[in-house]
């Protein structure tokens, strides 16, 4: 089976995002890049399926400027076979809609039973792109996954799903998209010599405006602010009787 | 203008989210129906009751308990033509079938929506809710999942028509198996008054029921930040962050919780924040009305023998 790994370039998520007041967006400019980690717990999936000899070839794809390439020789480094690179001249930003349409025609060309992605991107939280997908491919879909486990017929897999009120399990036939949630691994550290090695994996770019997609945006972008949080006191307090005394003077109890 | 709101039930009750939706959608719009899969037809008349809504479309099936997004996305792709809205309260359940939508329909949803500026320009939030983005839909059909802490819920006092809609039932290719349920006598995270959070301080499963005593104590629901989930103390439906719930209770105590930004982005909100933690350097107490520098588990017993 040809596993299809989408994965994202965002500001490194233990950086905090600052606004360029000029632009009215986040200044990226400078700031330290990293795969998103959603997409890391894919990649981890994807090698997992490989070593089991369920996979038969596993792809991460990107889209976006030239750095992209960075991110995907990290998935490349930690054992995905290639990669393919989808190629924009400038930072377009591109919205779910428009990535899950580059992305069907790439699993379209691939011939790709199954995709595994992260369930949101920790930069614009969509959490869309993967459920987009599925409506545009036809494939079955499941959402949130903390559980993977191929059924014995080799045609469906068994999932659990974290939703609001515990964890569902499904049976999904395949073609799949999975988008996976934090607690489905522990994604690995790419070695130095596996970082070496990644040099030379093959990477194909194509060029987003050869694919005859539509990249209009739908949803346009007014203004940006940092949300600073409400103004709080941080009153000590040292006892149980002094914490419930405050409470009730708040008109809180 | 009309829009449609996406219902959510929980043991064929309307979720407090949906009801942030009914809301969220009558100040877009003047007619508001609403959709209920469901395979018990009893629940359209729940959901008549909520104020504000003219139509209640009904899809009733018996597979409908635990309805697929394919199949859900579907049906309500199928019957959004005469609407300029589609609105779900933001939930696991909105955001697995509301997207999908939007791809069948090529519209480009919203997600998390915290508040509407006018009939296509709402406020979201990114980065875990450390930037708050005004965003403009220049899609003709407009599809929203709205944050139930932003929105009062609307009560029950309406009388809506019930329309059974007649389909075919569009094949999925996935099935349910099995929901493990975390069943509790104690209110509910996302709309409970107050909320007792534990995090990894607590150092293990057992300790980690001081906080449900705690919680019982005060009539109060129980969350966790991410570390306490990951680190199995508790189920994953109790997190509250960027990942888990969002919440915005009255008193929200973070005990043994370092404040993590992405559980910040979750319980920002909440009125008064109590910290109680032995760290004075943690993030959680910079954002705390209150904050209690001790053990935890010296503090916990005071607060149970407290009168």
């Amino acid at each position: 089976m040809k596993i299809i790994v989408p994965i994202k370039r965002v500001l490194d998520p233990f950086t905090q995002a600052r606004i360029d007041s000029q632009t009215q967006s986040v200044d990226l400019t400078n700031s330290k890049m990293a795969m998103n980690p959603f997409c890391e717990i894919a990649v981890e999936q994807a090698l997992q399926l490989q070593e089991s000899g369920i996979a038969t070839e596993t792809i991460a794809v990107s889209i976006g400027v030239d750095k992209t390439i960075d991110t995907l020789r990290t998935a490349l480094a930690m054992g995905i076979d290639r990669a393919i690179f989808v190629r924009t001249e400038t930072e377009l930003n591109l919205q779910p809609l428009t990535i899950a349409k580059i992305l069907a025609s790439i699993v379209n060309k691939e011939n790709s039973e199954l995709i595994i992605m992260g369930k949101q991107a920790v930069d614009n939280d969509n959490n869309q792109t993967g459920q987009m997908l599925s409506g545009l491919t036809g494939f079955s879909l499941g959402t949130f996954i903390s559980k993977f486990s191929i059924n014995e017929d080799k045609s469906s897999v068994e999932i659990c799903r974290e939703v609001d009120s515990g964890i569902e399990t499904r049976n999904l036939k395949f073609p799949s998209i999975v988008t996976v949630d934090l607690r489905l691994n522990e994604p690995r550290y790419a070695s130095l010599p596996n970082i070496m090695k990644a040099r030379s994996k093959p990477l194909e770019t194509v060029e987003l405006s050869s694919l005859g997609i539509d990249t209009s945006p739908r949803i346009k972008t007014l203004s940006v602010e940092e949300s600073g949080s409400k103004d709080r006191s941080a009153k000590q307090v040292s006892s149980a009787n002094e914490l419930f005394d405050e409470l009730s003077q708040l008109g809180v109890i | 203008m009309s829009a449609l709101v996406l219902i959510e039930l929980n043991n064929d009750q309307v979720s407090a989210n949906s009801r942030a939706a009914v809301t969220a959608a009558l100040q877009l719009s003047n007619k508001v129906d609403a959709v209920v899969l469901t395979n018990n037809p009893n629940n359209a008349d729940s959901v008549a009751l909520i104020s504000g809504i003219d139509t209640v479309k009904l899809i009733n099936h018996e597979s409908f308990e635990h309805v697929s997004s394919e199949v859900a996305s579907k049906l309500i792709s199928d019957i959004m033509s005469p609407y300029d809205y589609l609105v779900s309260g933001s939930s696991t359940f909105s955001k697995n079938i509301i997207p999908r939508v939007g791809a069948l329909l090529d519209v480009q949803p919203i997600s998390d929506v915290c508040e509407i500026k006018s009939s296509n320009t709402f406020v979201r939030p990114l980065y875990a809710g450390n930037i708050m983005a005004t965003v403009e839909s220049l899609d003709a059909t407009i599809l929203l999942t709205v944050r139930a802490t932003s929105f009062e819920h609307s009560q029950d006092d309406g009388s809506a028509s019930i329309e059974d809609i007649k389909y075919d039932i569009p094949q999925s290719n996935s099935s349910f198996v099995e929901i493990q349920e975390s069943k509790s006598e104690r209110p509910e995270l996302t709309t409970a008054d107050t909320i007792v959070s534990g995090g990894r301080g607590l150092g293990s499963k057992d300790n980690f029921t001081l906080i449900e005593q705690l919680a019982d104590k005060l009539g109060a629901a129980v969350g966790a930040s991410r570390a306490a989930v990951d680190a199995g103390y508790i189920s994953n439906d109790y997190q509250v962050g960027q990942t888990g719930k969002v919440v915005a209770p009255k008193i929200y105590f973070a005990v043994g919780i370092s404040g993590a930004i992405q559980h910040l982005a979750g319980m920002k909100d909440s009125q008064v924040i109590v910290a109680i933690n032995n760290d004075p350097d943690a993030p959680i107490c910079r954002m705390a009305d209150l904050v209690w520098q001790t053990d935890l588990f010296e503090a916990i017993n005071e607060m149970l023998e407290h009168n």
